[in-house]
């Protein structure tokens, strides 16, 4: 047992629902809230959003009574490089074209484990775009560009 | 008779060459990803989920059938190897059937949970075919009262069977319904929650969300700690029961099969709960209580049959009323709407092809898994032995490939890595996302139908209440409600879910 005053994770969470309740709500003042009759767009959501910020006022409250295990380890260098991988895919699927954005984000998510060397990265994102360019290009027909304008000089 | 002629239409669909192809690609597929540590049955399916959108609609929800029980396979098997259990589930299994393959007999325990979990596919299958078409019947009064409060008791009892807090299960039910809203209200036109960008004028997309949520926080949880997995790799040897197992298991899959046919219907994830009610009622009426815990084979060929079982009617609800009853559920109604078919009591008289070719499916692609992988054992361990680093860059690839396959939409795969993250955080926060998922796809609905509810009672709230088949659902809601709030609930709650840990 840890002699903390109160639960971090717990505070954190509470906190994060706050917050994600009070945005919620700033973003419903702007929207028609209607009658229980008819009902606006910004109805059910403004409760909703209420509900949220209630329950993270009392996750908030029960942080101070209960304790509970630390967070733990964080996956930074996880994070650093999986999510990224998505994102560039995003970035660079219209205009590098299928086969060159993929093979840079299996790359990219490669090294997201310590372990993993470079050499073998690149083999291994070699072999994932073939093995994708093969099975979603060619043989279900995804039409999807296998190198986009950026590559064509 | 209608059953026999349903039925017979129904294996005509599923067992037409190609359907019975995409069954087994399924199974495979699902029982490939399912079997890498800590992936459970939701993530496999939210990642392999992608790649089915571009088949027919029969074919396409045979297979994710398929992957479901694949998946479902796979995690028993790790959790009998490996001590490591890929789906809440088969946690239970993990108890003794760890113990088991640690006195080498890891061959009997993996048959054992094998041929249980198919004699009581088989059973629960009939169940589902023989249910199905009454509860449509009940299903097509439903009127907007009934859905919603239909879907309070989901959501109620989605709650109930998420782990740890009820607060923070609340707290992401209503995260997910309002992360359910983002788009345009149907009613108005009026974008909502958009921030301006105009791609999600028509939602989240369900497949990013539960990417990122399920798969992406599944990735990043297990780049945590890179250790070495102990695999158990004493030889799998012996895999046929003897005849003094066969006998053993007889009895407690029986049981395990009722137990998990009836908690399976309940909304909210009645596998779970199945698992671990059978185990109880093993421990309870077996004559060596003390095996327990040290490889008994009714702890093993119990809870297996139950999750099955459970499995199998879970999709009742799914398939008389679109209401779906576990996150995997969700992924299906998920699926269905992509495909262009609204799920609830219509699909089984409008597309009766579709309704009785799924579930014809399930029972084939259950036989599929004892014939196959029962030989395939062998591989699946070696399966094991891959590090961790060389698998996820390939499941990366295909998560992006998958969710720009869907809407060709840049901004979904921004979604992914920000719900990746997100969801990561919440399980750091320790909040369960199954909840989350849930809300997500019942948010639009259970909105609408609040709605148009209160329009048709003309802006009477009492029309939930003064309806009976709607009071006596949200009876049943608050009644769940209250019963995990009572202290002695509470703290049991929080031992069956210690023990999972």
């Amino acid at each position: 047992m840890k002699n903390l005053q109160f639960d971090s994770t717990n505070a954190i969470c509470g906190l994060t629902f706050i917050a994600l309740g009070g945005f919620f709500i700033y973003q419903c003042l702007s929207l028609e809230l209607g009658t229980a009759l008819r009902m606006g767009p910004g109805y059910f959501p403004l409760a909703l959003a209420t509900i949220l910020t209630f329950l993270g006022v009392v996750v908030l409250g029960q942080s101070t009574r209960v304790q509970g295990e630390p967070i733990g380890p964080i996956a930074v260098r996880g994070m650093l490089f999986i999510l990224p991988a998505p994102v560039f895919f995003g970035l660079t699927v219209r205009g590098l074209g299928f086969v060159p954005s993929l093979f840079f984000a299996a790359l990219i998510a490669a090294f997201a484990s310590s372990r993993m060397k470079p050499g073998m990265a690149v083999v291994l994102a070699a072999a994932i775009t073939l093995f994708s360019v093969v099975v979603f290009s060619y043989a279900l027909g995804l039409p999807f560009v296998r190198f986009g304008p950026w590559t064509r000089l | 008779m209608d059953l026999i002629s349903n039925l017979a239409l129904g294996f005509s669909t599923a067992a037409s060459p190609a359907n019975l192809a995409f069954c087994l690609i399924g199974v495979l597929l699902g029982t490939l990803i399912g079997v890498l540590p800590g992936i459970g049955a939701t993530a496999t399916i939210a990642m392999l989920l992608p790649i089915t959108f571009q088949l027919e609609p029969v074919s396409s929800l045979i297979m994710l059938a398929g992957i479901y029980y694949g998946a479902q396979y796979g995690g028993s098997t790790t959790a009998i190897l490996i001590n490591m259990p890929g789906e809440s589930s088969s946690a239970v299994t993990a108890i003794d059937g760890y113990q088991m393959a640690r006195k080498g007999r890891a061959g009997a325990a993996l048959s054992i949970a094998a041929l249980g979990s198919f004699f009581a596919g088989t059973v629960s299958t009939f169940l589902v075919a023989i249910f199905a078409l009454p509860l449509t019947a009940i299903a097509l009064k439903f009127g907007a009262a009934e859905y919603f409060s239909l879907m309070v008791v989901g959501l109620v009892s989605s709650i109930a069977l998420a782990h740890g807090s009820i607060v923070k299960a609340l707290a992401m039910v209503a995260l997910g319904l309002l992360l359910g809203l983002v788009g345009t209200d149907i009613y108005t036109g009026t974008p909502r929650f958009t921030l301006g960008i105009r791609e999600y004028a028509d939602g989240l997309n369900f497949v990013a969300v539960a990417v990122g949520v399920f798969g992406i926080a599944e990735i990043l949880r297990n780049l945590e700690g890179e250790k070495n997995r102990t695999v158990l790799m004493a030889k799998v040897s012996g895999l046929w029961p003897t005849k003094e197992d066969f006998k053993r298991m007889a009895a407690p899959v029986l049981r395990g099969t009722a137990i998990g046919s009836a908690l399976g219907i309940l909304p909210g994830g009645g596998a779970i709960l199945a698992a671990f009610a059978s185990y109880t009622v093993e421990k309870r009426v077996s004559d060596h209580p003390e095996e327990f815990g040290h490889g008994a084979i009714a702890g093993v060929a119990g809870p297996e049959s139950a999750n099955n079982a459970g499995a199998q009617t879970s999709f009742i609800p799914l398939l008389t009323l679109g209401i779906p009853a576990n996150p995997v559920m969700a992924l299906m109604v998920g699926a269905m709407i992509i495909q262009g078919i609204v799920p609830g009591p219509n699909v089984a008289t409008e597309q009766p092809t579709l309704f009785w070719g799924i579930i014809a499916s399930m029972w084939i692609g259950n036989l599929m898994l004892v014939v196959l992988n029962l030989p395939l054992i062998g591989l699946w361990v070696k399966l094991l032995t891959v590090p961790y680093y060389v698998l996820f860059p390939i499941i990366m690839a295909f998560c992006s490939i998958g969710v720009y396959s869907v809407n060709s939409n840049v901004y979904d795969l921004y979604a992914v890595a920000l719900f990746g993250l997100g969801g990561y955080l919440l399980v750091k926060l320790r909040c369960e996302p199954a909840p989350l998922l849930l809300g997500f796809v019942l948010g639009p609905l259970l909105e609408e139908n609040l709605r148009r509810a209160m329009i048709l009672s003309r802006g009477d709230p009492t029309t939930f209440v003064t309806r009976p088949i709607s009071a006596i659902l949200l009876a049943i809601a608050l009644a769940v409600l209250v019963v995990v709030f009572l202290p002695s609930v509470k703290k049991k709650r929080e031992e069956v879910f210690q023990e999972e840990d």
